[in-house]
């Protein structure tokens, strides 16, 4: 375990530090006193831990493919942006534009997300990415969605209660499913989604990223799956094929 | 290349920076706490524009109206003050002290002016004073050559100009002054110039704004704020926000979450789903102020002297976090900011699109608005 003490690091040396300590033979890494430095773990792609006591900066774990993050406290901006592979557990609330183009990994977030999360997310074959949002998140949510999962529980929020779903939920949303716990307002649903209940192969996927989300975040995930869901997808995969042919 | 880049990596970031500091107790806060926020958003900024504002910074002269003035040429001092004696009693003047440093080159000359109405207009009321303070601010912006007004609020200080938030911090001694609410911006210029008269904050009166995004909406803004007076002088879209606010709140009477409803209005299918009263409230708020909303990505701070209101567009396009720790309450563009200076808030939360954040002193909360 390698401690790097970040107060008031700028987050280019904080970053070379990290990537100096991975060179190094590091494979677990504690940063203490983060506030605001960006990119921390970009680009990574080793099979390393990486702990973060404070607030990280904007675009944490921007192109990793990798590494599993653990911020013990709220994270701002475009967390996991365009990530590949990895795991970035946020124990707190999370910022806008999170898990941006996603397509691989999973972004677990404990409490409330920001506006446009898991927008242009994406995903083939084998890679899946998963977006777990514990409380209520802001409009825009799986805009240009073209592949992966994102459950929204709206449990663990800051006000403790379900609020509405954001509006214009999966606007132009053409692959990829959402699944929202206790089912949706269908007046803020974007254009071109199916709303349905979830099914059989639902619970089941549900199951494995609720157990798995919930055992990272110490929480019960019998009380979480314990609820119907909805389930979000697209009416079409090409719902814009029209808008610049003629 | 041979070029010297003004950030330590060698690259410019995007997305202006923007912090607001309030005591709700009215209790100073140090100008170095603003400056240590901001200074971690640096990267937000790019040198070309960094300000503060402090209300509260001059106790000794906080019945007067201070106003400061820049000078790109100290020519203009002349006409500058030859104007303000003709219509003001002016109590003092002074160059606003500043320190030579390194980073900042050729820098304009600032004085401040601390000026009462004369009595005849006193006698007719506050709004006619106000009226005053403001036409001269016009003048001076439009007709005398090189000299533009940075702020003339009472008990209010704005510092701005060409360089990063530490930069521009040493050169006006931020250090020196102190108040309960403080406003910092770091700049990194889009659509209009970095010039000093483009830094942030914009302010008319009592009121200053700090503003990241762009108003795509500026040129119906600045058509109708100029159909009651005020001319848009300086270059920069975010300039017509404080007027704005200035003819809402001071001159139509709007209180300060329907100033807000005007600039960031809800959208038409969400009135559509209000009950009777309220959606009546909204359109005609809509109706009444179309030319007064504004469209485009914004994050707003707009300082008053018993408060402080943060917004965001309606869509949320640029970030906008609020930290609270006893009586003190921080705004910012990211909450790294909030806890560079309020070690463990009791709470921080992300405001919703288009919904005001007003925070104002534990006295005197109603000294603004009439609605």
């Amino acid at each position: 375990m390698i401690k790097i003490d970040a107060k008031g690091v700028p987050y280019k040396e904080l970053n070379e530090k990290i990537h100096r300590a991975i060179a190094g033979g590091a494979t677990k890494i504690e940063l203490t006193h983060v506030n605001g430095q960006r990119y921390i773990s970009d680009g990574l792609k080793k099979d390393i831990k990486i702990t973060i006591d404070g607030v990280p900066g904007n675009d944490l774990g921007v192109f990793m493919d990798g590494p599993l993050i653990t911020v013990n406290n709220n994270a701002q901006d475009a967390v996991g942006n365009t990530m590949n592979g990895g795991k970035i557990i946020v124990k707190g609330m999370a910022g806008d534009v999170c898990g941006y183009g996603m397509r691989g990994g999973k972004l677990f977030i404990l409490k409330d997300a920001g506006y446009r999360v898991g927008i242009h997310m994406k995903g083939y074959k084998t890679l899946n990415p998963v977006i777990v949002i514990g409380g209520n998140a802001g409009d825009f949510l799986a805009e240009y969605m073209a592949g992966g999962v994102i459950v929204l529980l709206r449990m663990f929020g800051r006000n403790g209660t379900a609020e509405t779903t954001g509006d214009y939920l999966g606007a132009g949303m053409h692959g990829g499913t959402v699944y929202v716990r206790g089912g949706v307002d269908k007046k803020k649903l974007g254009k071109g989604v199916d709303v349905a209940e979830s099914g059989e192969e639902d619970a089941l996927l549900l199951e494995g990223i609720i157990k798995e989300y919930a055992a990272d975040l110490a929480l019960d995930a019998d009380k979480i799956l314990n609820e119907r869901f909805e389930k979000l997808t697209p009416l079409s995969t090409r719902p814009y094929a029209k808008l610049y042919t003629y | 290349m041979g070029i010297k880049s003004s950030t330590p990596y060698g690259k410019d970031f995007g997305g202006c920076g923007l912090v607001g500091i309030i005591d709700r107790s009215g209790n100073s806060i140090a100008g170095s706490m603003i400056v240590s926020s901001l200074c971690s958003m640096k990267d937000r900024g790019n040198g070309l524009g960094s300000g503060y504002a402090v209300y509260g910074a001059y106790p000794e002269f906080k019945d007067c109206f201070g106003i400061h003035v820049m000078y790109n040429d100290i020519s203009a001092r002349g006409p500058v003050e030859d104007l303000l004696k003709s219509r003001l009693e002016l109590v003092h003047a002074e160059p606003i002290p500043v320190k030579k440093i390194h980073s900042i080159v050729h820098p304009p000359e600032f004085w401040r002016y601390f000026v009462n109405p004369p009595a005849q207009v006193e006698e007719q009321g506050d709004d006619e004073v106000d009226d005053l303070i403001v036409n001269i601010v016009m003048d001076i912006n439009e007709s005398i050559e090189n000299a533009y007004v940075v702020s003339g609020g009472k008990n209010l200080a704005v510092f701005k100009g060409v360089g990063h938030p530490d930069a521009i911090a040493e050169f006006f001694k931020m250090q020196d002054y102190s108040g309960y609410l403080l406003l910092g911006h770091t700049r990194f210029p889009t659509n209009t110039p970095g010039w000093w008269g483009g830094a942030h904050p914009f302010t008319i009166l009592d009121w200053s704004i700090v503003h990241n995004g762009e108003i795509s909406s500026y040129g119906t803004n600045k058509r109708y704020v100029e159909m009651f007076g005020y001319k848009c002088t300086l270059l920069t879209d975010t300039e017509v926000v404080a007027y704005l606010l200035d003819l809402l709140i001071r001159k139509k009477g709007l209180s300060l979450p329907a100033a807000a409803a005007v600039l960031a209005p809800p959208f038409w299918k969400d009135i559509e789903e209000m009950d009777p009263s309220k959606k009546d409230y909204y359109t005609a708020l809509r109706v009444s102020y179309a030319s007064a909303s504004l469209n485009g990505p914004f994050a707003i701070l707009m300082g008053f002297d018993n408060g402080i209101l943060g917004l965001n567009d309606r869509i949320k396009l640029r970030p906008l976090i609020v930290g609270k720790k006893g009586d003190v309450v921080a705004i910012a563009s990211e909450e790294s900011a909030i806890r560079e200076v309020l070690k463990e808030p009791e709470d921080v939360w992300a405001p919703k699109a288009g919904e005001p954040i007003i925070v104002t002193l534990k006295e005197d909360v109603n000294s603004v608005g009439k609605l």
